[in-house]
């Protein structure tokens, strides 16, 4: 059982120079990552760059931790990109936009690997 | 070496236009001046595209334009419900022949505004906007907020060129007579610039929005203690802003439209813009991402009457977001071939949705890999538009700009490609009636 966080995505300016880019070792460096704050990495036992699983109950995914002043307890943030798609659902409420913030999720230290853009891509082709 | 001013960024909305490049051998060789990082990246290029491809037995194979557009076409005319998405990293030109090749499979066309400010669209459908130029902003605006937005990732000369720290006719001092409010989850790099940052909690803009409405209006006594983990008091300090303000300007983003009450928020965002206008002058913008999402969203109009997740199937425009847009078209796994164009729902659509997405024929128009590329059964490279191809586009506050060609390219252009292929779907077409006949 993880501990229970919500979980935003959104922009970053490395994630904005690299949209075109994304097949490259800088977006994934970015964008599969998970910051949190100080307190929450604590919490978790999680160092730098240490893996946490996030799930949800549309799925779940393999990022590295980041420390980010700033982030609120309790709150995740997920680069946008495939890796926190994994686990948005496809649910948009009759509005035509999924919930791509707010999300309930679960945080855990994980010693599995995060996959690259590439392999996460195969995972939708099975 | 030749230097080429007033260069045109195909990045953002923000569609700076006073960029100065250095191009030699038909290559950007140097952004010396106007573009922020996020769009000096984009006039430097990545790796490409090399060649038109065609998926055989699980791998890309090269093949020429020609035929990549050929095997496009018979996928789309063969099609009971396909889906042509995107348009917003291209220009109008492009976008225009997309509808029109939507109107000839009886495709359902729908753009990325679906995943951006598609809420913002119906709530400006319900309420109107109150809005204004960038231009206007720049020259008057003396109060700024940015509301679930944070310019400082997503839109990185927007504050220099148009807002807080712009100078222009009444505001020569830059930001020395102007305040900046941010509302945000996270204390962004944007909110370390404000004078006022109100941290919200995550999913109470819709409460935050009504306090203030309340405030404006006079009836600050029904407003409790705390809202959305903001103090009354500094809810109440930002009224006084807002009433002193001489032209006030919200400029709110994802933040706003991604959060569990979507078009609400944005309804609420609008009406607490009109509570203002009863003490002084006050506008309202949404921070569009694409530099031309608004302008598919123009063309889109212009062409069907509606800005995005239109469904021409009937025979005639079906507007209904939330049934016929993307997201939702691919988790019923309804369509049944897909044309991606100047957009990446590979990386960018919920993983239900790109499940379906993998497993049906997809077209991909793009300059670059990404994502997307790694399940297209189609691939055609184009051009990227702003840099070796030219056209209109829209900026945020939907003023048209033409983008320039900087270099030249043997890359076809996406209209040229759009062209290619609906003259092709065209074909198969008349050659069925002809043997139905």
């Amino acid at each position: 059982m993880g501990t229970k966080v919500k979980l935003i995505s959104g922009r970053t300016i490395v994630q904005g120079q690299n949209l075109d880019n994304k097949l490259s070792e800088e977006y994934f460096n970015e964008v599969a990552t998970c910051e949190m704050s100080k307190e929450d990495m604590e919490r978790l036992g999680v160092a730098a760059e240490g893996h946490v699983k996030v799930k949800t109950s549309f799925g779940e995914v393999v990022v590295k931790a980041k420390e980010k002043a700033g982030t609120p307890a309790g709150i995740i943030f997920i680069p946008m990109g495939p890796w926190v798609n994994a686990i948005v659902s496809g649910d948009t409420h009759g509005a035509g936009m999924p919930q791509y913030k707010g999300i309930d999720a679960e945080i855990e230290p994980t010693e599995e690997e995060v996959l690259h853009v590439k392999d996460l891509m195969k995972t939708y082709m099975k | 070496m030749v230097e080429i001013t007033d260069v045109v960024c195909s990045l953002c909305g923000c569609v700076c236009d006073d960029i100065v490049v250095e191009v030699e051998d038909n290559k950007v060789i140097k952004v010396k001046k106007g573009a922020c990082s996020v769009g000096k990246s984009k006039l430097m290029g990545h790796g490409r595209i090399e060649s038109p491809a065609i998926r055989e037995n699980g791998s890309l194979k090269d093949c020429s334009y020609d035929e990549a557009i050929k095997k496009a076409a018979e996928i789309l005319a063969a099609a009971r419900r396909p889906l042509l998405y995107g348009w917003s990293s291209t220009v109008c030109e492009a976008d225009k022949v997309g509808v029109e090749l939507a109107e000839e499979i009886g495709a359902v066309i729908d753009n990325t505004a679906s995943v951006c400010h598609g809420p913002s669209v119906l709530a400006i459908q319900d309420v109107g906007l109150p809005s204004c130029t960038l231009g206007e902003v720049k020259n008057r605006a003396d109060l700024v907020i940015y509301w679930g937005a944070n310019p400082a990732a997503a839109h990185a000369n927007h504050m220099k060129r148009y807002s807080y720290i712009s100078k222009g006719y009444w505001t020569e001092e830059g930001k020395k007579n102007k305040k900046l409010v941010v509302v945000d989850v996270r204390k962004t790099a944007t909110a370390k610039m404000a004078d006022v940052f109100l941290q919200i909690e995550q999913g109470k803009d819709y409460l935050v929005f009504s306090a203030l409405r309340a405030m404006l209006y006079g009836y600050e006594d029904v407003v409790p203690e705390e809202v959305g983990g903001i103090s009354k008091k500094d809810l109440l300090e930002t009224v006084k802003m807002m009433k002193e303000a001489k032209f006030g300007i919200i400029f709110f983003g994802m933040g706003v439209t991604h959060t569990g009450a979507r078009h609400n928020n944005i309804v609420n965002a609008i009406q607490t813009t009109r509570a203002a206008h009863t003490h002084t002058k006050f506008n309202i913008m949404p921070m569009r991402g694409h530099y031309n999402v608004a302008g598919i969203n123009q063309v889109c109009t212009w062409e069907t009457g509606y800005p995005f997740a239109v469904d021409l199937s009937r025979g005639y425009a079906w507007y209904n977001p939330g049934e016929v847009s993307a997201t939702d078209l691919l988790v019923r796994r309804e369509c049944d071939a897909a044309l991606i164009i100047a957009s990446d729902p590979g990386a960018h659509f919920p993983g239900e949705s790109i499940r379906h997405l993998a497993k049906i024929p997809v077209i991909q128009i793009d300059p670059f890999p990404n994502p997307t590329t790694e399940f297209a059964d189609v691939v055609i490279p184009a051009a990227i538009s702003g840099v070796e191809a030219e056209g209109n586009v829209y900026r945020m506050d939907n003023i048209p700009i033409r983008l320039r060609k900087l270099v030249d390219t043997e890359y076809m252009a996406d209209e040229e490609i759009m062209k290619g292929i609906l003259g092709e779907v065209r074909a198969i077409k008349g050659k069925e009636e002809i043997e139905r006949r």
